[in-house]
């Protein structure tokens, strides 16, 4: 699998190898993993995407510690760390509710983990100085944490987590609780302060959009499975699954026959009868059918010709670009993404006869 | 001419006037029940005692004199009043160690209560409180079988083997410390367990995450958060034990008194009431100094919290 250049040759920070973790026991037993490996490298914005109860928190509360695997390894730089207790572990954590120390103050806060490591106050002072500066909190270094905002919550959580310097730093929804221009804001903070601190971020996260903006590589969680691992564009542009293409973004999905295939590519033919090529995910099992996937802005609605054909159902004008949603002739639906002008519309009205020309890279075969 | 608004404002302000009278029952009954009694207390400890108890009314430092000082039969020379002062020495120790000694053992009940699931937490706290149920006389008394030569724990002791002779507890300190921290034990989980309930686990984790061991978290973060509930727990521990009067009685014998049956004694068969009043108040004088030492300490050193 291609892997970004950011990443590429980087040694690997954290590696989650077979894990399992069950709670319970018997026919009652809960899989909330199951068969989990991952490898995140140094330096990495890795993102752990998926609905809640997909299993990645727990993943992720396995890195820090808090959980122990039923089965499997965790590996930091190589070594096994799932019998340590996450207070010897070198890597932090951001809370998805920051868990800030109500009886401390900002300040003593993001000293805290310095303190416990046993660094002299020497070091801890102007270290915690040049974290406060990182998260833009130093007129606020002696506030007590009830007295500040959501926002401002969230840069002390991540200035004391970032404080010891980790090798690692987990992120477990940490935006979720912020409105949507302050998330927006902190994204590109996140991100800088990443690039700044050459530290590895595992992020986890239920919003496909952060994921995609965020992230060096994605893996999609779904019950307790990763589904696929890969740079945000593989994660769009070549879903493996049903799943995976559902859950991010919009996508059209359309039944074909298989008619060949060779060096990496297919032909399949439509239900329309006409034949396109098609990329192939990884693991996909030759057979007759296959479902293809066709993103909304891969295909664009003509008057005439076009691959498929059917009947405008709904036109939604989202400003940037409108969404045509369509009938097609042999069932199901198909919706179009075309960017909009400002001297026309897009042409179409509802109930109007339309064909959908599909660009020639646009198919991709799935998995499953 | 008045506007509406604020002939509004003259009756709601005559309505806050008049609502003290809601709390007048209330005044009344803490004026005659509580501050009218210490008063004559007060007035009784500067009077001359009776020959067969009750006072003069004539006025006399004896009494308060007597708390400290004791006079000599014979040469009536003056010398420290040992006797009283090595109760009021037994009493505070006795009330400082039971008060610890019900922290170190109530901190991890409550603990273990507080981190049960939440429907069972209150089939816990239901059991803590029985022994509400029963007299505290009788409690002690069954403190006493317990502890006594021929009691359930020497017995023990002597049937596995452990000692020979038994252990002689009753009518020494030790037993008046075992009965005080059976019978107040309660009196500390109950507020540390409201405190620990409160306590947000998630801060735990977070202290884990970020270095600090089992101890560490312990003291520089669960402690400082639940030091409400260590002094409000300790305060009920210690104002009872060192006014404790059962129970010293009862397993200390005569001879280990506490200031409670030191006070006892005087309007008894001492005959000597001006000095129990005056011995009463200096009580008095010692829980109100003690707390108030105590809660200023623990709101200093707890930060912005308390």
């Amino acid at each position: 699998m291609p892997e970004p250049a950011a990443v590429q040759g980087k040694r690997i920070a954290i590696e989650a190898r077979g894990i399992v973790k069950q709670f319970g026991q018997g026919p009652s037993a809960l899989r909330a993993l199951d068969n989990v490996s991952v490898s995140i490298r140094e330096n990495e914005f890795f993102t752990l995407l998926g609905p809640s109860g997909c299993g990645k928190t727990t993943l992720l509360r396995m890195i820090a510690g808090f959980e122990y695997p039923t089965e499997g390894a965790i590996l930091l730089h190589g070594e096994d760390i799932a019998g340590l207790p996450p207070f010897k572990r070198p890597i932090n954590t951001v809370f998805q509710s920051y868990a800030l120390f109500p009886h401390l103050s900002v300040w003593e806060n993001v000293a805290f983990g310095l303190q416990m490591l046993g660094r002299p106050s020497a070091e801890i002072g102007p270290r915690v100085a040049e974290m406060l500066k990182l998260v833009h909190m130093e007129e606020l270094a002696q506030r007590r944490t009830d007295q500040i905002s959501g926002g401002q919550a969230q840069r002390v959580a991540l200035a004391r987590a970032l404080a010891p310097a980790p090798k690692v730093l987990l992120l477990d929804e940490p935006l979720s609780a912020l409105d949507y221009k302050l998330r927006k804001e902190m994204q590109i903070e996140l991100k800088r302060m990443q690039s700044e601190t050459g530290i590895t971020f595992v992020f986890v996260t239920h919003d496909q959009e952060e994921a995609l903006t965020m992230s060096d590589r994605i893996a999609v969680m779904s019950k307790g499975k990763v589904l696929q691992i890969g740079s945000p564009w593989d994660i769009y542009d070549k879903p493996a699954e049903r799943f995976v293409a559902d859950f991010i973004g919009e996508t059209n999905f359309l039944t074909a026959e298989m008619v060949g295939i060779g060096g990496g590519t297919a032909r399949v033919r439509l239900r329309s009868g006409i034949e396109i090529p098609a990329t192939i995910a990884e693991g996909y099992t030759p057979g007759r059918e296959a479902t293809i996937v066709v993103r909304p802005e891969h295909a664009r609605a003509v008057k005439t010709g076009g691959q498929l054909a059917g009947k405008v159902e709904n036109v939604v004008y989202f400003g940037t670009d409108t969404h045509i949603y369509i009938v097609l002739d042999e069932g199901g639906p198909f919706m179009v993404r075309q960017q909009n002008s400002r001297s026309q519309s897009c042409g179409f009205e509802v109930g109007d006869r339309v064909g959908i020309d599909i660009a020639a890279d646009a198919a991709q075969v799935l998995r499953d | 001419m008045a506007s509406a608004a604020d002939v509004a404002r003259q009756e709601e302000g005559r309505k806050i006037r008049s609502r003290w009278l809601l709390s007048a029952p209330a005044l009344v009954i803490v004026f005659i029940a509580a501050i009218g009694p210490l008063l004559v207390m007060l007035a009784y400890s500067f009077m001359t005692k009776g020959d067969y108890g009750d006072v003069k009314p004539a006025f006399s430092l004896d009494g308060w004199f007597s708390v400290l000082f004791q006079r000599d039969m014979f040469d009536d020379t003056l010398s420290l009043a040992d006797a009283h002062l090595s109760i009021v020495w037994r009493s505070v120790r006795l009330s400082v160690i039971t008060t610890f000694a019900t922290l170190v053992l109530g901190f991890p009940t409550a603990y273990f209560i507080a981190t049960r699931p939440r429907n069972t937490r209150e089939v816990w706290v239901f059991l803590v409180t029985i022994p509400f149920w029963t007299n505290l006389l009788i409690r002690t008394f069954a403190m006493q079988q317990v502890i006594r030569n021929e009691g359930i724990l020497n017995s023990l002791l002597i049937w596995l083997g452990i000692i020979r002779e038994p252990l002689q507890i009753m009518y020494t300190d030790w037993a008046i410390l075992f009965g005080m921290v059976y019978v107040y034990l309660p009196l500390m989980v109950l507020p540390l367990y409201a405190s620990l309930e409160k306590l947000d686990f998630r801060l735990i984790e977070a202290g884990y995450d970020l270095y600090a061991g089992r101890l560490a978290v312990l003291r520089r973060i669960i402690l400082p958060l639940v030091k409400p509930g260590i002094v409000a727990g300790s305060i009920l521990v210690f104002i009872p034990s060192l006014g404790a009067y059962v129970i010293p009685r009862v397993l200390g014998g005569g001879k280990n008194l506490m200031l409670g049956n030191l006070i006892e004694l005087q309007f008894g068969s001492g005959r000597n009431w001006p000095l129990g009043a005056a011995l009463s108040i200096t009580l008095m004088v010692l829980v109100m100094v003690a707390m108030l030492f105590y809660v200023r300490n623990a709101a200093r050193s707890g930060g912005g919290h308390g």
